[in-house]
């Protein structure tokens, strides 16, 4: 990434918040075309309230949301995905009365695209995650955990994203899923040059994954830096990554 | 048992119409979660709308029954959809972000409206029709009762099966009825996706009304006759029949309506007519009782 390019993502000041509760306290981040971007950060650090305030939900009190130079602050949700901007998000979200074939086509219909642009998509989606074309008749509800983490992925990819946001893939899967479901992302990314925003608690699986990192606490961003950089910080080895295995 | 088969023919044709008042309840609460108490009164007005567009088009010459009909059909689904939409514009969006009960306040306060709006510009009288579609055929004779299929009856009939098949294939096939769906299920997601949830629930209004005046049409067709207070009974009998169906189900609203009009029907035939609102009320009791989520409908609480 160039110092002078426009990067697609500028977010800078955000603030938002839930009733009284100010979630968002001033964030500043930045996402440059084909750039895999890790926001780690404890539960309750406000990684997803940022993911949802890009779409409007909650809405910014204050500061500025740029996507290709382009403010989008006050555009509403609807808006936001039509300009290829494509969210898996905290809990999936899957519909769970309609077939994973009907998920898929939600995700189509975000954008406008050719029927050949289409069966693109979905050859793409389903080559990088065959267990959904065994399912792709089978309500969106019956599927596991990591089949809708899948086809969640799988879903946003339709709409042929410029930047792709992801909620906690790891979330509640077993190591073999994650794997592979990281291994998902690493092929669009290199691939298809996709850019890529990952929201993770997990932060050694997204900093190792990632090209730039930004941690959160609070609200805040208190430290940002390369994925293996920051990987190698004391802090963050402290507070994220050993606190489990000390115990 | 010829006595039985006319009974059964006539509570399918009052079933229909109940049916086709049904979805709109079912459809409206399956996607903002209310109670839209006006609809009764949407279908009442449709029935006016049907009334007034048949009284001009007689008065300017038109004589084909059949033209008349369709242009009938047309006009009042599209005005009675304009009042749908009006309503869930000026009544119900600015409330979504209120508490719960508000646009149900709401509704029955539109409810009151439509009634008092059509009592006022339309008088308090009850209006008349000549029978438009005449005519029939005698299904079976035994000599004492002879089996009755009216063509009225057959229209009725076949139209809520046209209007249901095509409403069928929207909701299951079309990107409007994906749509549709999807902010049933999840509307935060179904915005994440680029589906314009308001827009959706607008044309869900729509839609709603636009059956509703079908039912409005046949019920003048079949009674030959409308006034501004019919919304209510026929709402609440709808209403029940899409409860007793599974709310939020499409073909237990259909299902329902079915139901509510053979009871009611053959309540009438073998009991006594002045109890037949109790016959259709008491079996709602007994079915919710046994199975609280009516007969097609589905438990509230989702896997996720």
């Amino acid at each position: 990434m160039s110092a002078a390019a426009t990067p697609l993502l500028a977010i800078r000041g955000l603030r938002a918040a839930y009733g009284k509760i100010e979630a968002l306290k001033g964030v500043d981040l930045d996402i440059a075309t084909g750039e895999i971007v890790a926001l780690i950060g404890a539960n309750g650090a406000g990684k997803s309230t940022l993911m949802m305030s890009i779409f409007g939900r909650p809405r910014a009190r204050a500061g500025h949301i740029l996507f290709g130079g382009r403010d989008i602050t006050a555009l509403p949700a609807h808006e936001v995905a039509r300009l290829r901007i494509a969210q898996s998000p905290e809990g999936r979200r899957i519909f769970p009365r309609m077939s994973v074939a009907e998920n898929l086509q939600m995700g189509a219909d975000a954008t406008p695209g050719s029927a050949a642009e289409r069966a693109m998509s979905l050859e793409r989606v389903l080559k990088l995650f065959p267990r959904l074309e065994e399912r792709m008749a089978q309500r969106g509800g019956t599927l596991s955990g990591g089949e809708q983490q899948m086809l969640a992925i799988g879903r946003a990819l339709m709409s042929r994203p410029r930047l792709l946001l992801l909620d906690e893939p790891s979330l509640g899967l077993a190591p073999l899923i994650t794997r592979q479901i990281f291994a998902a992302i690493r092929a669009l990314n290199r691939e298809d040059g996709l850019t890529v925003l990952i929201v993770e608690q997990n932060a050694n699986h997204a900093l190792r994954l990632a090209h730039r990192g930004y941690v959160m606490v609070n609200g805040l961003i208190t430290m940002s830096g390369g994925g293996m950089e920051l990987l190698q910080r004391p802090e963050i080895r402290a507070a994220y990554l050993e606190g489990g295995r000390r115990a | 048992m010829d006595y039985f088969f006319q009974q059964l023919i006539n509570g399918l044709v009052l079933g229909s119409i109940y049916g086709l008042i049904a979805i709109g309840y079912t459809m409206v609460y399956g996607i903002v979660g209310m109670i839209n108490f006006a609809h009764g009164d949407i279908f009442m007005i449709g029935g006016f709308i049907a009334l007034i567009t048949f009284l001009i088009l007689v008065s300017i010459g038109l004589t084909m029954v059949p033209v008349i009909l369709l242009l009938v059909l047309l006009v009042a689904m599209a005005v009675t959809a304009l009042y749908g939409w009006t309503v869930e514009r000026i009544a119900y969006r600015p409330l979504r972000q209120s508490f719960r009960l508000a646009p149900m306040l709401s509704a029955i306060g539109m409810s009151f409206v439509l009634s008092n709006f059509a009592q006022v510009s339309q008088g308090a009288r009850v209006k008349p029709v000549p029978p438009i579609i005449t005519g029939g055929y005698t299904l079976h004779d035994s000599g004492n009762f002879a089996v009755q299929l009216s063509n009225v009856q057959i229209v009725v009939v076949a139209t809520t099966i046209v209007l249901l098949a095509v409403f069928s294939y929207i909701v299951a096939r079309t990107r409007f009825g994906r749509d549709m769906r999807a902010c049933e299920q999840d509307q935060t997601m179904a915005a994440l996706l680029g589906v314009d949830v308001d827009r959706t629930i607008s044309m869900t209004f729509v839609i709603g009304a636009a059956l509703a005046a079908v039912a409005g049409m046949m019920y003048l067709l079949y009674y030959g006759l409308v006034d501004f207070f019919m919304g209510f009974i026929a709402g609440i009998k709808a209403f029940t029949a899409a409860v007793l169906g599974g709310i939020g189900s499409l073909p237990g609203a259909m299902l329902g309506g079915l139901a509510i009009g053979l009871i009611e029907t053959f309540w009438s035939a073998y009991f006594s007519v002045e109890y037949k609102d109790v016959a259709a009320f008491s079996i709602l009791i007994v079915v919710l009782i046994f199975m609280p989520t009516g007969l097609l409908g589905r438990p509230e609480v989702e896997k996720v």
